[in-house]
Protein backbone atom coordinates (compact mmCIF):
# COMPACT_ATOMS: atom_id res chain seq x y z
CA UNK A 1 0.00 0.00 0.00
CA UNK A 2 1.29 3.29 -1.10
CA UNK A 3 1.72 6.39 1.77
CA UNK A 4 -1.01 8.86 2.22
CA UNK A 5 -0.79 12.31 0.76
CA UNK A 6 -2.19 15.47 2.00
CA UNK A 7 -2.50 19.16 0.36
CA UNK A 8 -3.27 16.98 -3.30
CA UNK A 9 -4.68 19.00 -6.03
CA UNK A 10 -7.51 16.52 -6.27
CA UNK A 11 -8.56 16.75 -2.51
CA UNK A 12 -8.48 20.69 -2.34
CA UNK A 13 -10.54 20.58 -5.64
CA UNK A 14 -12.59 17.49 -4.40
CA UNK A 15 -14.14 19.78 -1.28
CA UNK A 16 -15.33 22.32 -3.53
CA UNK A 17 -16.83 19.43 -5.65
CA UNK A 18 -18.80 18.39 -2.32
CA UNK A 19 -20.03 22.15 -1.93
CA UNK A 20 -21.77 21.93 -5.27
CA UNK A 21 -25.14 22.89 -5.49
CA UNK A 22 -24.87 24.25 -2.00
CA UNK A 23 -24.73 28.19 0.26
CA UNK A 24 -21.79 29.62 1.72
CA UNK A 25 -22.83 31.96 4.09
CA UNK A 26 -21.11 34.79 5.41
CA UNK A 27 -21.01 34.71 9.75
CA UNK A 28 -19.60 36.97 12.63
CA UNK A 29 -20.40 34.95 15.96
CA UNK A 30 -20.53 31.75 16.47
CA UNK A 31 -24.67 31.82 16.82
CA UNK A 32 -24.86 33.38 13.20
CA UNK A 33 -22.91 30.08 12.12
CA UNK A 34 -25.59 27.64 14.11
CA UNK A 35 -27.92 29.37 12.54
CA UNK A 36 -26.82 29.11 8.70
CA UNK A 37 -25.93 25.17 10.02
CA UNK A 38 -28.89 24.72 10.65
CA UNK A 39 -30.88 26.62 7.64
CA UNK A 40 -28.73 23.54 5.53
CA UNK A 41 -25.85 25.76 4.79
CA UNK A 42 -22.90 23.43 3.38
CA UNK A 43 -20.19 25.44 4.41
CA UNK A 44 -19.72 29.08 6.85
CA UNK A 45 -17.48 32.25 5.56
CA UNK A 46 -16.23 33.37 9.15
CA UNK A 47 -15.23 36.82 9.47
CA UNK A 48 -15.42 40.23 11.65
CA UNK A 49 -17.51 42.24 9.49
CA UNK A 50 -19.94 40.97 6.99
CA UNK A 51 -18.94 42.93 3.44
CA UNK A 52 -21.85 45.89 3.71
CA UNK A 53 -20.21 46.56 7.41
CA UNK A 54 -17.06 46.79 5.68
CA UNK A 55 -18.62 49.32 3.37
CA UNK A 56 -19.72 51.43 5.86
CA UNK A 57 -17.50 51.40 8.46
CA UNK A 58 -14.48 51.93 6.29
CA UNK A 59 -10.78 52.04 7.25
CA UNK A 60 -8.38 48.99 6.63
CA UNK A 61 -10.09 45.42 6.13
CA UNK A 62 -8.26 42.54 7.92
CA UNK A 63 -8.14 39.30 8.52
CA UNK A 64 -10.14 37.98 11.38
CA UNK A 65 -9.23 37.56 14.83
CA UNK A 66 -7.90 33.97 15.52
CA UNK A 67 -10.41 33.78 18.76
CA UNK A 68 -13.29 34.51 16.83
CA UNK A 69 -12.51 31.98 13.89
CA UNK A 70 -11.87 29.34 16.54
CA UNK A 71 -15.34 30.00 18.46
CA UNK A 72 -16.85 29.44 14.84
CA UNK A 73 -14.83 25.95 14.11
CA UNK A 74 -16.05 24.88 17.58
CA UNK A 75 -19.84 25.78 16.52
CA UNK A 76 -20.50 24.32 13.63
CA UNK A 77 -19.63 20.57 12.07
CA UNK A 78 -19.53 22.04 8.45
CA UNK A 79 -16.51 23.28 6.63
CA UNK A 80 -14.99 26.90 8.09
CA UNK A 81 -13.68 29.33 5.52
CA UNK A 82 -12.30 32.47 6.28
CA UNK A 83 -10.61 35.72 4.72
CA UNK A 84 -7.06 36.47 3.83
CA UNK A 85 -6.58 39.82 2.11
CA UNK A 86 -4.98 39.45 -1.39
CA UNK A 87 -1.30 38.78 -1.38
CA UNK A 88 -0.99 38.33 2.60
CA UNK A 89 0.26 34.81 2.87
CA UNK A 90 1.12 35.05 6.27
CA UNK A 91 -2.72 35.63 7.11
CA UNK A 92 -3.14 32.55 5.07
CA UNK A 93 -0.22 30.61 7.27
CA UNK A 94 -2.32 31.64 10.13
CA UNK A 95 -5.68 30.39 9.32
CA UNK A 96 -3.52 27.10 7.42
CA UNK A 97 -2.69 26.78 11.24
CA UNK A 98 -6.31 27.68 12.84
CA UNK A 99 -7.38 24.74 10.37
CA UNK A 100 -9.87 26.70 8.45
CA UNK A 101 -11.60 24.25 5.34
CA UNK A 102 -10.74 26.86 2.99
CA UNK A 103 -9.13 30.53 2.50
CA UNK A 104 -10.77 33.25 0.71
CA UNK A 105 -8.37 35.33 -0.83
CA UNK A 106 -10.57 38.16 -1.10
CA UNK A 107 -11.17 41.39 -2.41
CA UNK A 108 -13.39 42.48 0.48
CA UNK A 109 -10.57 42.95 2.87
CA UNK A 110 -8.00 45.70 1.91
CA UNK A 111 -5.33 44.25 -0.80
CA UNK A 112 -1.82 43.69 1.15
CA UNK A 113 -0.16 43.67 -2.35
CA UNK A 114 -1.16 45.35 -5.62
CA UNK A 115 0.92 43.28 -7.71
CA UNK A 116 1.02 39.60 -6.73
CA UNK A 117 -1.45 36.94 -5.28
CA UNK A 118 -0.68 34.40 -2.40
CA UNK A 119 1.24 31.66 -3.77
CA UNK A 120 -1.29 28.87 -3.11
CA UNK A 121 0.44 26.20 -4.22
CA UNK A 122 2.52 26.38 -1.14
CA UNK A 123 -0.26 25.77 1.30
CA UNK A 124 -2.29 22.25 1.97
CA UNK A 125 -5.81 24.16 2.46
CA UNK A 126 -7.20 24.90 -0.42
CA UNK A 127 -8.22 28.21 -1.83
CA UNK A 128 -10.89 29.96 -3.22
CA UNK A 129 -10.32 33.77 -5.34
CA UNK A 130 -12.69 35.96 -6.84
CA UNK A 131 -12.84 36.69 -10.79
CA UNK A 132 -14.54 39.17 -13.27
CA UNK A 133 -13.33 37.50 -16.06
CA UNK A 134 -11.96 34.20 -17.53
CA UNK A 135 -8.40 35.44 -17.40
CA UNK A 136 -8.60 36.80 -13.91
CA UNK A 137 -10.41 33.24 -12.66
CA UNK A 138 -7.20 30.97 -15.21
CA UNK A 139 -4.31 33.29 -13.66
CA UNK A 140 -5.63 32.87 -9.80
CA UNK A 141 -5.99 28.48 -10.44
CA UNK A 142 -2.18 28.85 -11.91
CA UNK A 143 -1.42 30.50 -8.64
CA UNK A 144 -3.26 27.40 -7.09
CA UNK A 145 -7.13 28.38 -6.31
CA UNK A 146 -8.75 25.17 -6.00
CA UNK A 147 -12.42 26.89 -6.53
CA UNK A 148 -13.19 30.46 -8.05
CA UNK A 149 -15.67 32.43 -7.43
CA UNK A 150 -17.47 35.24 -9.61
CA UNK A 151 -16.89 38.53 -7.75
CA UNK A 152 -19.94 40.39 -8.09
CA UNK A 153 -20.14 43.84 -5.52
CA UNK A 154 -20.20 42.72 -2.17
CA UNK A 155 -22.02 44.60 0.52
CA UNK A 156 -24.92 46.28 -1.82
CA UNK A 157 -27.18 43.64 -2.62
CA UNK A 158 -27.29 44.82 -5.83
CA UNK A 159 -26.79 41.37 -8.45
CA UNK A 160 -26.18 43.40 -11.30
CA UNK A 161 -22.10 42.51 -10.96
CA UNK A 162 -22.29 39.51 -9.84
CA UNK A 163 -24.80 39.05 -12.81
CA UNK A 164 -22.38 41.35 -15.21
CA UNK A 165 -19.44 38.65 -13.87
CA UNK A 166 -20.60 35.13 -14.46
CA UNK A 167 -22.00 36.18 -17.72
CA UNK A 168 -18.77 37.45 -18.90
CA UNK A 169 -16.85 34.22 -17.41
CA UNK A 170 -19.16 31.56 -19.30
CA UNK A 171 -19.42 33.66 -22.53
CA UNK A 172 -15.46 33.99 -22.60
CA UNK A 173 -16.23 30.03 -21.74
CA UNK A 174 -18.22 29.75 -25.43
CA UNK A 175 -15.82 31.67 -27.26
CA UNK A 176 -12.75 29.76 -26.31
CA UNK A 177 -14.73 26.38 -27.07
CA UNK A 178 -15.82 27.27 -30.49
CA UNK A 179 -12.20 28.73 -31.42
CA UNK A 180 -9.63 26.87 -33.97
CA UNK A 181 -7.20 25.08 -32.21
CA UNK A 182 -4.60 28.01 -33.87
CA UNK A 183 -6.67 30.35 -32.15
CA UNK A 184 -6.08 29.34 -29.06
CA UNK A 185 -2.90 30.90 -28.57
CA UNK A 186 -3.60 34.43 -29.50
CA UNK A 187 -6.74 33.70 -27.13
CA UNK A 188 -4.17 32.92 -23.93
CA UNK A 189 -2.12 36.27 -25.08
CA UNK A 190 -5.88 37.94 -25.04
CA UNK A 191 -6.77 36.50 -21.93
CA UNK A 192 -3.75 36.69 -19.89
CA UNK A 193 -3.69 32.96 -18.55
CA UNK A 194 -1.14 30.02 -19.65
CA UNK A 195 -2.19 28.41 -23.20
CA UNK A 196 -2.33 25.27 -21.32
CA UNK A 197 -5.25 26.02 -19.21
CA UNK A 198 -6.96 27.77 -22.26
CA UNK A 199 -6.63 24.67 -24.44
CA UNK A 200 -8.44 22.86 -21.02
CA UNK A 201 -11.06 24.91 -20.78
CA UNK A 202 -11.39 25.19 -24.68
CA UNK A 203 -11.68 21.10 -24.61
CA UNK A 204 -13.85 20.76 -21.83
CA UNK A 205 -16.01 23.45 -22.05
CA UNK A 206 -16.08 24.78 -18.44
CA UNK A 207 -13.17 25.65 -15.89
CA UNK A 208 -10.85 22.80 -14.42
CA UNK A 209 -12.37 24.24 -10.54
CA UNK A 210 -16.27 24.28 -9.66
CA UNK A 211 -17.16 28.25 -9.99
CA UNK A 212 -19.72 29.77 -7.13
CA UNK A 213 -21.07 33.03 -7.72
CA UNK A 214 -21.19 35.64 -5.07
CA UNK A 215 -21.50 39.64 -4.14
CA UNK A 216 -24.93 41.03 -4.16
CA UNK A 217 -26.86 37.83 -3.96
CA UNK A 218 -29.56 39.11 -1.14
CA UNK A 219 -33.15 37.22 -1.56
CA UNK A 220 -34.04 33.89 -2.77
CA UNK A 221 -34.70 34.34 -6.80
CA UNK A 222 -31.10 36.74 -6.93
CA UNK A 223 -29.39 32.85 -5.40
CA UNK A 224 -31.69 30.66 -7.99
CA UNK A 225 -31.09 33.23 -10.81
CA UNK A 226 -26.81 32.60 -10.11
CA UNK A 227 -27.94 28.73 -10.50
CA UNK A 228 -29.47 29.41 -14.35
CA UNK A 229 -27.01 30.73 -15.13
CA UNK A 230 -24.40 27.98 -14.43
CA UNK A 231 -23.34 29.08 -11.32
CA UNK A 232 -21.80 25.48 -9.01
CA UNK A 233 -23.35 27.10 -5.82
CA UNK A 234 -23.53 30.40 -4.22
CA UNK A 235 -22.11 32.69 -1.50
CA UNK A 236 -24.17 35.37 0.56
CA UNK A 237 -22.74 37.85 2.01
CA UNK A 238 -24.41 40.61 4.19
CA UNK A 239 -28.09 39.49 2.16
CA UNK A 240 -28.67 36.67 5.38
CA UNK A 241 -27.73 38.71 8.26
CA UNK A 242 -28.44 42.31 7.33
CA UNK A 243 -32.33 41.65 6.36
CA UNK A 244 -35.24 41.64 8.61
CA UNK A 245 -35.38 37.75 9.10
CA UNK A 246 -31.87 35.64 8.98
CA UNK A 247 -33.34 32.27 9.91
CA UNK A 248 -36.13 32.20 6.93
CA UNK A 249 -33.75 33.97 4.83
CA UNK A 250 -31.49 31.49 4.89
CA UNK A 251 -33.60 28.78 4.60
CA UNK A 252 -35.14 30.19 2.11
CA UNK A 253 -32.01 30.75 -0.06
CA UNK A 254 -30.92 26.92 0.33
CA UNK A 255 -34.25 26.06 -0.36
CA UNK A 256 -34.00 28.09 -4.15
CA UNK A 257 -30.18 27.25 -4.54
CA UNK A 258 -31.32 23.68 -5.02
CA UNK A 259 -34.90 23.78 -6.47
CA UNK A 260 -33.39 26.79 -8.77
CA UNK A 261 -35.56 25.34 -11.77
CA UNK A 262 -38.68 25.55 -10.20
CA UNK A 263 -40.34 28.22 -9.90
CA UNK A 264 -43.33 26.84 -7.96
CA UNK A 265 -40.78 26.17 -5.25
CA UNK A 266 -39.35 29.95 -5.97
CA UNK A 267 -42.52 31.33 -5.55
CA UNK A 268 -43.74 29.84 -2.43
CA UNK A 269 -40.14 29.91 -0.31
CA UNK A 270 -39.93 34.20 -1.73
CA UNK A 271 -42.59 34.66 0.86
CA UNK A 272 -42.74 36.35 4.14
CA UNK A 273 -39.14 36.80 4.62
CA UNK A 274 -39.31 40.08 5.90
CA UNK A 275 -37.22 43.09 5.16
CA UNK A 276 -34.29 42.12 2.44
CA UNK A 277 -31.34 44.24 3.35
CA UNK A 278 -30.89 47.44 2.23
CA UNK A 279 -29.41 47.95 -1.53
CA UNK A 280 -26.85 49.71 -2.64
CA UNK A 281 -27.21 50.53 -5.72
CA UNK A 282 -23.01 49.76 -7.71
CA UNK A 283 -23.72 52.83 -10.14
CA UNK A 284 -24.26 55.16 -7.08
CA UNK A 285 -21.09 53.66 -5.97
CA UNK A 286 -17.69 55.70 -6.55
CA UNK A 287 -15.26 53.57 -8.46
CA UNK A 288 -12.66 53.90 -5.60
CA UNK A 289 -15.20 51.98 -3.92
CA UNK A 290 -16.15 49.33 -5.66
CA UNK A 291 -14.51 45.90 -4.24
CA UNK A 292 -14.47 44.20 -7.41
CA UNK A 293 -11.62 46.00 -9.43
CA UNK A 294 -9.10 44.98 -6.31
CA UNK A 295 -7.61 41.88 -8.20
CA UNK A 296 -5.17 41.19 -11.32
CA UNK B 1 -18.13 8.94 -13.84
CA UNK B 2 -21.76 6.73 -14.57
CA UNK B 3 -21.46 7.62 -18.38
CA UNK B 4 -17.84 6.12 -18.31
CA UNK B 5 -18.58 3.05 -17.35
CA UNK B 6 -21.81 3.00 -19.41
CA UNK B 7 -24.48 2.99 -17.40
CA UNK B 8 -27.65 5.80 -17.67
CA UNK B 9 -28.01 8.27 -14.84
CA UNK B 10 -30.73 10.91 -13.93
CA UNK B 11 -30.61 13.30 -11.07
CA UNK B 12 -33.40 11.98 -8.10
CA UNK B 13 -34.97 15.28 -6.02
CA UNK B 14 -38.66 13.99 -6.10
CA UNK B 15 -40.40 11.15 -4.39
CA UNK B 16 -41.53 10.53 -8.61
CA UNK B 17 -37.82 10.68 -9.69
CA UNK B 18 -37.04 7.96 -7.16
CA UNK B 19 -39.53 5.86 -8.43
CA UNK B 20 -37.98 5.09 -11.81
CA UNK B 21 -34.16 4.03 -11.00
CA UNK B 22 -32.85 0.45 -11.01
CA UNK B 23 -30.32 1.60 -8.21
CA UNK B 24 -29.55 5.30 -6.23
CA UNK B 25 -26.16 6.47 -5.41
CA UNK B 26 -26.33 8.65 -2.67
CA UNK B 27 -23.10 11.29 -2.84
CA UNK B 28 -20.85 13.13 -1.23
CA UNK B 29 -21.84 16.86 0.39
CA UNK B 30 -22.49 17.92 3.67
CA UNK B 31 -24.41 15.09 5.50
CA UNK B 32 -26.37 17.64 7.64
CA UNK B 33 -27.69 19.88 4.36
CA UNK B 34 -28.87 16.10 2.38
CA UNK B 35 -30.64 15.02 5.66
CA UNK B 36 -32.61 18.57 6.15
CA UNK B 37 -33.11 18.86 2.23
CA UNK B 38 -34.62 15.65 2.73
CA UNK B 39 -36.49 16.31 4.99
CA UNK B 40 -37.63 19.66 4.05
CA UNK B 41 -38.94 18.16 0.30
CA UNK B 42 -40.58 15.13 1.79
CA UNK B 43 -37.97 12.98 0.39
CA UNK B 44 -37.02 11.17 3.76
CA UNK B 45 -39.91 8.84 4.17
CA UNK B 46 -39.77 7.63 0.31
CA UNK B 47 -35.91 7.17 0.74
CA UNK B 48 -36.02 5.01 3.47
CA UNK B 49 -38.86 2.80 2.39
CA UNK B 50 -37.41 2.31 -0.72
CA UNK B 51 -34.13 1.51 1.26
CA UNK B 52 -35.90 -1.19 3.09
CA UNK B 53 -37.88 -2.68 0.40
CA UNK B 54 -34.61 -3.35 -1.16
CA UNK B 55 -33.46 -0.39 -4.08
CA UNK B 56 -30.15 -1.09 -4.48
CA UNK B 57 -27.94 2.12 -3.18
CA UNK B 58 -24.71 3.22 -2.79
CA UNK B 59 -23.59 5.82 -0.26
CA UNK B 60 -19.97 7.76 -0.38
CA UNK B 61 -18.47 9.63 2.30
CA UNK B 62 -21.81 11.97 3.00
CA UNK B 63 -24.00 8.89 1.72
CA UNK B 64 -22.51 6.38 4.04
CA UNK B 65 -23.25 8.51 6.89
CA UNK B 66 -26.50 8.86 5.49
CA UNK B 67 -27.18 4.72 5.48
CA UNK B 68 -25.86 4.24 9.02
CA UNK B 69 -28.10 3.52 11.26
CA UNK B 70 -25.93 5.47 14.00
CA UNK B 71 -23.75 8.35 13.69
CA UNK B 72 -21.10 10.01 16.30
CA UNK B 73 -20.43 13.57 15.84
CA UNK B 74 -22.94 14.39 13.89
CA UNK B 75 -25.21 17.41 14.79
CA UNK B 76 -27.55 17.49 17.69
CA UNK B 77 -30.99 16.85 14.88
CA UNK B 78 -29.39 14.92 12.25
CA UNK B 79 -31.04 12.34 11.29
CA UNK B 80 -29.80 9.24 9.02
CA UNK B 81 -32.03 6.66 6.49
CA UNK B 82 -30.73 3.99 7.88
CA UNK B 83 -30.12 0.32 7.16
CA UNK B 84 -26.42 -0.42 7.63
CA UNK B 85 -25.62 -2.22 10.52
CA UNK B 86 -22.69 0.16 12.01
CA UNK B 87 -21.30 3.05 13.47
CA UNK B 88 -20.09 5.64 11.98
CA UNK B 89 -18.32 8.44 12.34
CA UNK B 90 -18.30 12.65 10.46
CA UNK B 91 -15.10 14.07 10.10
CA UNK B 92 -13.10 11.55 11.78
CA UNK B 93 -9.62 12.97 10.09
CA UNK B 94 -10.29 16.42 11.59
CA UNK B 95 -10.43 19.49 8.93
CA UNK B 96 -9.80 20.03 5.43
CA UNK B 97 -6.10 19.93 5.87
CA UNK B 98 -6.34 16.35 6.99
CA UNK B 99 -8.01 15.31 3.85
CA UNK B 100 -5.90 13.08 2.04
CA UNK B 101 -5.45 10.53 -0.84
CA UNK B 102 -4.23 6.96 -0.82
CA UNK B 103 -4.68 3.27 -2.57
CA UNK B 104 -6.36 0.58 -0.93
CA UNK B 105 -7.36 -2.65 -0.74
CA UNK B 106 -10.97 -3.73 -1.51
CA UNK B 107 -12.60 -7.26 -1.57
CA UNK B 108 -14.15 -8.26 -4.53
CA UNK B 109 -12.41 -6.00 -6.85
CA UNK B 110 -9.50 -7.03 -8.80
CA UNK B 111 -6.75 -5.40 -10.66
CA UNK B 112 -4.56 -3.67 -7.73
CA UNK B 113 -5.15 -1.53 -5.37
CA UNK B 114 -8.34 1.23 -5.24
CA UNK B 115 -7.50 4.67 -5.93
CA UNK B 116 -9.09 6.59 -3.10
CA UNK B 117 -9.85 10.62 -1.82
CA UNK B 118 -10.75 10.93 1.66
CA UNK B 119 -12.62 14.96 2.38
CA UNK B 120 -13.54 15.55 5.51
CA UNK B 121 -14.17 12.06 5.25
CA UNK B 122 -16.67 9.35 7.80
CA UNK B 123 -15.21 6.35 9.03
CA UNK B 124 -17.11 2.90 10.12
CA UNK B 125 -16.70 3.27 13.55
CA UNK B 126 -17.50 -0.27 14.59
CA UNK B 127 -19.72 -2.98 12.31
CA UNK B 128 -22.66 -5.00 13.61
CA UNK B 129 -22.69 -8.76 12.75
CA UNK B 130 -25.69 -8.22 9.71
CA UNK B 131 -22.53 -5.61 8.00
CA UNK B 132 -19.84 -7.37 5.97
CA UNK B 133 -16.29 -5.21 6.04
CA UNK B 134 -14.89 -4.62 2.09
CA UNK B 135 -11.63 -2.67 3.43
CA UNK B 136 -9.37 -1.11 5.46
CA UNK B 137 -7.31 1.73 6.29
CA UNK B 138 -3.45 0.75 7.28
CA UNK B 139 -4.32 1.58 10.71
CA UNK B 140 -6.97 -0.97 10.94
CA UNK B 141 -9.98 1.66 10.26
CA UNK B 142 -12.88 0.76 8.41
CA UNK B 143 -13.82 2.55 5.16
CA UNK B 144 -16.08 -0.02 3.02
CA UNK B 145 -19.11 -2.25 4.37
CA UNK B 146 -21.94 -4.17 2.72
CA UNK B 147 -25.27 -5.14 4.00
CA UNK B 148 -28.00 -6.87 1.64
CA UNK B 149 -28.50 -4.11 -0.36
CA UNK B 150 -26.68 -1.80 0.30
CA UNK B 151 -22.82 -0.52 -0.08
CA UNK B 152 -21.20 2.15 1.97
CA UNK B 153 -17.52 3.69 1.84
CA UNK B 154 -15.97 6.64 3.59
CA UNK B 155 -14.02 7.75 0.74
CA UNK B 156 -14.58 8.97 -3.26
CA UNK B 157 -13.34 6.88 -5.65
CA UNK B 158 -14.67 9.40 -8.38
CA UNK B 159 -12.52 12.26 -7.74
CA UNK B 160 -9.21 9.89 -8.69
CA UNK B 161 -11.35 8.55 -11.48
CA UNK B 162 -11.48 5.40 -9.98
CA UNK B 163 -14.10 3.64 -11.70
CA UNK B 164 -13.80 0.24 -10.53
CA UNK B 165 -15.82 0.89 -6.61
CA UNK B 166 -19.05 2.08 -9.31
CA UNK B 167 -18.36 -0.84 -11.45
CA UNK B 168 -18.73 -3.49 -8.30
CA UNK B 169 -21.62 -1.37 -7.29
CA UNK B 170 -23.26 -1.40 -10.64
CA UNK B 171 -22.05 -5.38 -10.96
CA UNK B 172 -23.12 -7.03 -7.41
CA UNK B 173 -26.24 -4.38 -6.53
CA UNK B 174 -28.34 -3.38 -9.32
CA UNK B 175 -27.66 -6.44 -12.20
CA UNK B 176 -27.58 -9.30 -9.93
CA UNK B 177 -30.83 -7.75 -8.65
Amino acid sequence: MSESTTGTSRVKRGLAEMLKGGVIMDVVTPDQAKIAEDAGAVAVMALERVPADIRAQGGVSRMSDPDMIDGIIAAVSIPVMAKARIGHFVEAQILQSLKVDYIDESEVLSPADFVNHIDKWKFDVPFVCGATNLGEALRRITEGAAMIRSKGEAGTGDVSEAMKHIRTISGQIRALSSMAEDELFVAAKELQAPYELVKEVATTGKLPVVMFTAGGVATPADAALMMQLGADGVFVGSGIFKSGNPIERAKAIVKATTFFNDPDVLASVSRGLGEAMVGINVSDLPAPHRLSERGW
Amino acid sequence: MLERIGVSSSKVRTPSELAGVDGLILPGGESTTISKLARIFDMFEPLQAAISQGLPVFGTCAGLILLADKIIDGTSDQETFGGLDAVVRRNAFGGQTESFETELAFEGIDGGPVEAAFIRAPVIESVGPKAKVLSSLPNGKVVAIRQDNLLGISFHPEISGETRVHEYFVREFVESK
